[in-house]
């Protein structure tokens, strides 16, 4: 033991300072410094006088070392020889090649920039999630890429003049991903769910109209709703879901193409095609498809270009650089999304139209898309967005022109000559709103007023700013859940549950309430064009555009079309020849 | 025995280091950025947070590091995010070592139940790494450049207080105490007037290495995105926006990725020249 | 034995102590679990019902006791978020982390150890001073720096692994090895640097005691000396060194793990605090403090045996 060779004074001059007299043994050498540095008991000293007598000694005796085979050589040898192995064996265990063509098309690996909610169409609230669950589950209806609404659970469908009574005819042989058939039993139970259910988001809220459904016989069910609403039709693309199913939420079961396979949270969402889908034609044709949690949204282009994901959505525009036209096809189609800068109306100074429309006339669209998107993107001027045709008016985009000078005038007559700060919440998982919410920082600069950007996590934002309306300002973009007008407007009724701008207009509430009740089509549609009007003019919100979708889809698949709502149809999807 | 030194030329002190090469260069280095900062405060070649046109641009004569994806200078960008880590580090070494000196002074020179019950809850805190506390504070507070220099402040208490307090344990009982002591010297006085200064060596060299902590554990936490808020960027959350183009733009991330290192290099070599002297003033 | 008793008493302590600070922290913040489960648009008998059910409306210290309880038994609640046990959640984690982290153990101490050994013996030498200043400037960088460079050097540039491309153990564990390799070496090059240093330093120092010269004055050659007597007492600091690494290790690499996008402990932990998940904070969190605290405790046994000058006291 090497203790004996040491005299005591040499000991207690040693430990002196290392250890404490009385208690607290604890340290040996955990200080000094702060936690996890370098650490050293006593400082070692580089320079004393022992080191140099000892080099002495240690030279001499290393000349007599080189002589033999030391065995520091041996240990040097020997960590070489680990390291090289273990970077042999890295390159070995790795594949090589780079965009996944090791993986053949049998599994397509889709990119998500934020994991999903529930899984229970009754409680989503995110459109992320319900482009997801797109492909597990089927309504009596389902939309196409033209807009049309088609039957699919439902082969047929009557609606009654006044729009209060949906008579559906159910199609046999559609089964359930558990094998069961889906009965009208089923569909009843369903569409009572979602009437009852107080989470969910605007489509499932939708469903409150519903007053009862009737079960006509095996194969016919009417729903009957509270008032007339010759709408509602689009609604119905929402999920049937069988009567027997407790815990959707973590094992959905639904009638659509894929079904679900597994799930690791924060991680993928595993789907496998449905062999017993009824429609031939719209079946799938990739066995599976994982959809990849990407946690950092600077990655995506890495992760694209390096064959972890084959499929991306929204890319965005400053990391399509990244992925090589050689390896990928790049769609360009819009988001069908109204992107905004959302005002809380109940909060001072929002609740003055005077401030909003000076921050709508500060601020420029055109500059926007050129940031954030390089010049791509459709500018919007109200809560619709322009592959919903029918309804967009490209004229509401020239209610308020850049002007900076009528801006400052407004804010002044408000009250607020000099300006306000206020804060705008944004979602870390989205790159393209947190980017716009920068451009509009300096924008709004220019009049005086200070945007104090604030980031959060989604799942904060779906309950902070989103259910409980505790907020400023936010940046984000609303879809249409359903191919219908309402579920872009319905949510600027004074009363509406999803209405997390506070926005408040007899005027409007009035418009609305006619649009729904009326039953000429051509009529609705001037009166839901109305409505819009309204939202420009009493700027519900500082309306900027609908941003442009950069899909990346590897080139071995093939098949990916848009669809003018926030739906992801993956049987479409297919190996390219 | 005379335990402090009387200097006339005030860098003559640079001499008497067994490594005046090595502190000359980190403090060099140091002063180098440190000046690149106060510059900042009062001129930038462009407003951190102001975009152009001229996105994602290499090195050029206007652009000095070249700009980012929203056409913002990165230079100028630099000089801020340098700003707010200083601050934030030095921050966290004033609340740190500052709470930590008085702390571990205390309980060392007083002892007793009150030490023991201190050091039982700075064993608590010591046990999680640096990052991990920072995090559950700011959970629990709210992101903010000001949450976050409390939380790593609290973070570093422990390892101040620790290395005072076993110096303080072992110098209590040596003479020059009891002498001032038996002067009539009040307890305060003993404790920063007589103590403190010859525990200042030990606690010189553990500041350059808690500092050279602080400014690694804010750029991490920066680059998950606690911390400053957009578009105002700090080193590390400048890295972590520009992982995305580092081909294009290499200089987004190398420019706030070499300004932490040779600040953090430079702090090292000042701490291994101070570290020998510490030795000696002991 | 005494010693290792009271030091367990110890760590027991500060680990009662830490939980219940976090728990009422949590509680304090977190809001109402009820309406965060059933949305705002929830009946008020509704959320009494759930709350009744989770066991809401009881005193703090109640629900403390009955939550320790069931964290000890190994179910620490649901997530508020993903509405599974959180005890599935975590458990799916765990293992990443400790493969990350055994991995980065390794290669520290792969390369630490003959750095450390090589630059003590041939102290003061041209490469002695050239692998110093390297140890410095590898100290200087940031983990997620030499993340991010890693992962563009040999992903992006060379090619040798996708980023991003993880693959889960259940899928393959040779290539899940394969990839947790890069991460590993961005975690470990910082610690191995600095216990190469440390090494040396303790090394070194030993080495001008008096008995080592008495060692190298009875004839021992410079390999004897330096592994049978210096090497044992120079272990000792480096002995805590390796276990505040390992335990640092073991809480997970943040950086690291966003950078890779390896899901491991703290990445969930990541997200649960953006979430304001409280329940899955807490386990987390109170996880990682049960292995720090253990590998805390293992350090100080290991130093007892060791060092027999230290004994209960």
């Amino acid at each position: 033991m090497p203790h004996k060779f040491e005299t005591y004074a040499a000991r207690s001059v040693r430990t002196a300072g290392r250890r404490d007299r009385k208690g607290d043994k604890n340290d040996h050498g955990r200080n000094p410094g702060a936690n996890g540095a370098s650490l050293f008991p006593t400082e070692p000293p580089f320079r004393s006088k022992g080191i140099l007598e000892t080099e002495s000694i240690v030279r001499v005796a290393l000349a007599r070392a080189r002589l033999e085979s030391g065995r520091m050589n041996n240990l040097t040898r020997r960590s070489f020889l680990s390291l090289s192995t273990l970077a042999l064996a890295s390159l070995a265990a790795c594949d090589g090649s780079a965009p996944g063509d090791a993986r053949g098309t049998d599994e397509l690996i889709v990119g998500m920039p934020q994991d999903i909610d529930s899984m229970d169409p009754a409680a989503t609230e995110s459109a992320a999630t319900r482009e997801v669950l797109f492909n597990i589950y089927e309504g009596l209806v389902k939309p196409d890429p033209a807009g049309n609404l088609n039957p699919a659970v439902a082969d047929g469908y009557e609606i009654s003049p006044d729009g209060s009574v949906y008579s559906f005819s159910l199609r046999e042989n559609v089964l359930f991903h558990n094998g069961e058939p889906v009965t009208a039993e089923d569909v009843k139970h369903s569409l009572e769910r979602y009437r009852d259910s107080t989470v969910g988001g605007s489509l499932v809220s939708a469903f409150s109209a519903v007053d009862h459904v009737d079960i006509v016989d095996a194969r016919h069910v009417d729903v009957v709703l509270k008032t007339g609403d010759t709408d509602f039709l689009a609604y119905f693309s929402i999920g049937i879901t069988p009567a027997s199913a407790t815990d959707l939420d973590v094992a959905p079961v639904g009638c659509g193409p894929y079904r679900f396979s597994s799930r690791s949270p924060l991680e993928n969402v595993v789907l496998e095609k449905f062999d017993d889908y009824w429609d031939a034609a719209g079946a799938a044709h990739i066995p599976t498809i994982t959809f990849k949690v990407i946690a950092n949204t600077n990655s995506i282009g890495l992760e694209l270009a390096g064959g972890s994901i084959d499929l991306f959505y929204r890319t965005p525009e400053t990391q399509l650089s990244q992925v090589s036209e050689d390896d990928f096809t790049i769609y360009e189609g819009g988001m069908n999304l109204v992107q905004a800068l959302y005002l809380n109306n109940a909060v001072a100074p929002f609740d003055d139209v005077r401030v909003r429309q000076a921050l709508a006339y500060a601020i420029d669209p055109q500059e926007i898309m050129d940031f954030v998107s390089g010049g791509k993107g459709a500018e919007v001027g109200s809560s619709m967005y322009p592959a919903f045709a029918k309804y967009f008016m490209p004229e509401l985009n020239d209610v308020y022109n850049q002007d900076l000078d009528k801006a400052r005038d407004l804010l002044a007559q408000a009250g607020y000559p000099n300006g306000f700060d206020f804060t705008v919440q944004v979602s870390s998982a989205h790159p393209q709103h947190a980017e716009t919410a920068e451009v509009l920082k300096e924008q709004l600069a220019q009049v005086g007023v200070t945007a104090i950007i604030q980031p959060v996590e989604w799942n904060s934002w779906l309950s902070d700013v989103y259910s409980d309306r505790r907020f400023e300002g936010t940046v984000v973009g609303l879809d249409a859940s359903a191919l219908n007008a309402p579920s872009m407007l319905a949510r600027f009724v004074s009363d509406a549950g999803n209405n997390f701008v506070n926005f408040s207009s007899a005027a409007y509430d009035e418009t609305y309430a006619r649009a729904r009740a009326a039953i000429d089509d051509d009529e609705k549609t001037e009166l839901y064009k109305a409505c819009e009007r309204i939202l420009a003019e009493e700027c519900a919100s500082v309306y900027i555009q609908d941003l442009p979708s950069f899909v990346a889809l590897a080139k071995r698949f093939t098949g990916y079309e848009f669809y003018p709502l926030y739906a992801q149809n993956l049987a479409t999807i297919r190996p390219a020849e | 025995m005379r335990m402090k030194q009387t200097r006339r030329n005030p860098l003559a002190f640079i001499d008497t280091l067994p490594n005046p090469k090595l502190f000359r260069m980190g403090a060099l280095i140091t002063a180098a950025i440190v000046l690149l900062v106060l510059i900042g405060l009062v001129w930038m070649p462009y407003e951190p947070t102001a975009m152009s046109a001229d996105q994602m641009q290499g090195i050029s004569a206007s652009h000095l590091l070249g700009t980012d994806k929203m056409g913002r200078d990165i230079l100028s960008r630099v000089m801020y995010g340098s700003r707010i880590t200083l601050v934030v580090a030095l921050g966290t070494m004033v609340i740190g070592a500052g709470l930590g000196v008085l702390i571990g002074a205390a309980t060392g020179f007083y002892g007793g139940m009150a030490d023991e019950i201190v050091m039982r809850i700075m064993d608590g805190l010591f046990a999680f790494p640096n990052v991990l506390l920072a995090l559950v504070v700011v959970s629990l507070l709210g992101s903010s450049t000001v949450h976050m220099i409390w939380a790593l402040g609290i973070a570093f208490i422990p390892s101040f207080t620790r290395v005072v307090r076993s110096e303080y344990i072992r110098c209590k009982h040596l003479d020059y105490v009891k002498n001032a002591r038996l002067q009539g010297a009040s307890d305060a006085r003993v404790i920063f007037v007589h103590i403190l200064p010859n525990v200042s060596g030990v606690l010189l060299s553990n500041l350059m290495i808690g500092f050279n902590n602080a400014v690694l554990a804010e750029a991490g936490l920066s680059f998950l995105g606690i911390g400053s808020q957009p578009p105002y960027a700090s080193l590390g959350q400048m890295i972590s926006d520009a992982q995305a183009y580092f081909f294009e733009v290499p200089t987004a991330v190398l420019g706030p990725g070499l300004v932490i290192v040779l600040l953090v290099l430079s702090f090292s070599l000042m701490g291994e020249g101070l570290r020998s002297a510490a030795k000696e003033l002991d | 034995m005494r010693y290792v008793l009271k030091k367990t008493a110890t760590m027991l302590i500060t680990l009662l102590a830490v939980s219940l600070f976090l728990f009422v922290s949590f509680q304090l913040i977190s809001g109402d679990p009820a309406t965060r489960m059933l949305g705002t648009g929830a009946t008020p008998e509704r959320l009494e019902a759930l709350r009744e059910e989770l066991g809401l409306n009881d005193a703090l210290l109640v629900r403390y006791v009955r939550w320790l309880a069931s964290f000890v038994r190994g179910d620490p609640g649901i997530s508020y978020v993903y509405r599974q046990p959180v005890a599935s959640l975590l458990g799916a984690k765990i293992p990443v982390t400790l493969a990350l982290a055994l991995m980065s153990f390794a290669l520290t101490c792969l390369v630490g150890f003959p750095a450390g050994l090589y630059t003590a013996k041939y102290a003061g030498s041209a490469l002695d001073r050239i692998v110093m200043v390297l140890n410095q400037a590898i100290m200087a960088v940031p983990p997620f720096f030499a993340g991010i460079l890693i992962s563009w050097a040999f992903g992006t540039v060379l090619r040798l692994f996708s980023p991003g491309a993880y693959v889960s153990y259940e899928t393959s564990v040779p290539r899940f090895l394969g990839y947790l390799v890069f991460p590993s070496i961005a975690l470990a090059l910082p610690r191995a640097a600095q216990l190469a240093k440390l090494l040396r330093g303790a090394i070194l120092e030993e080495s001008g005691k008096n008995y080592a010269r008495t060692a190298y004055s009875r004839g021992n050659n410079t390999d004897g000396v330096l592994f049978g007597h210096l090497l044992k007492n120079a272990f000792l600091p480096v002995l805590t060194f390796l276990g505040m690494s390992l335990a640092n290790l073991l809480a997970g690499s943040l950086i690291v793990e966003s950078i890779f996008n390896i899901p491991g402990i703290s990445s969930i932990l990541l997200s649960s605090i953006g979430n304001r998940d409280y329940p899955v904070i807490l386990a987390a969190v109170m996880w990682i403090a049960v292995f720090i605290i253990a590998i805390n405790l293992l350090v100080d046994i290991l130093y007892a045996v060791l060092d027999p000058r230290i004994d209960g006291e």
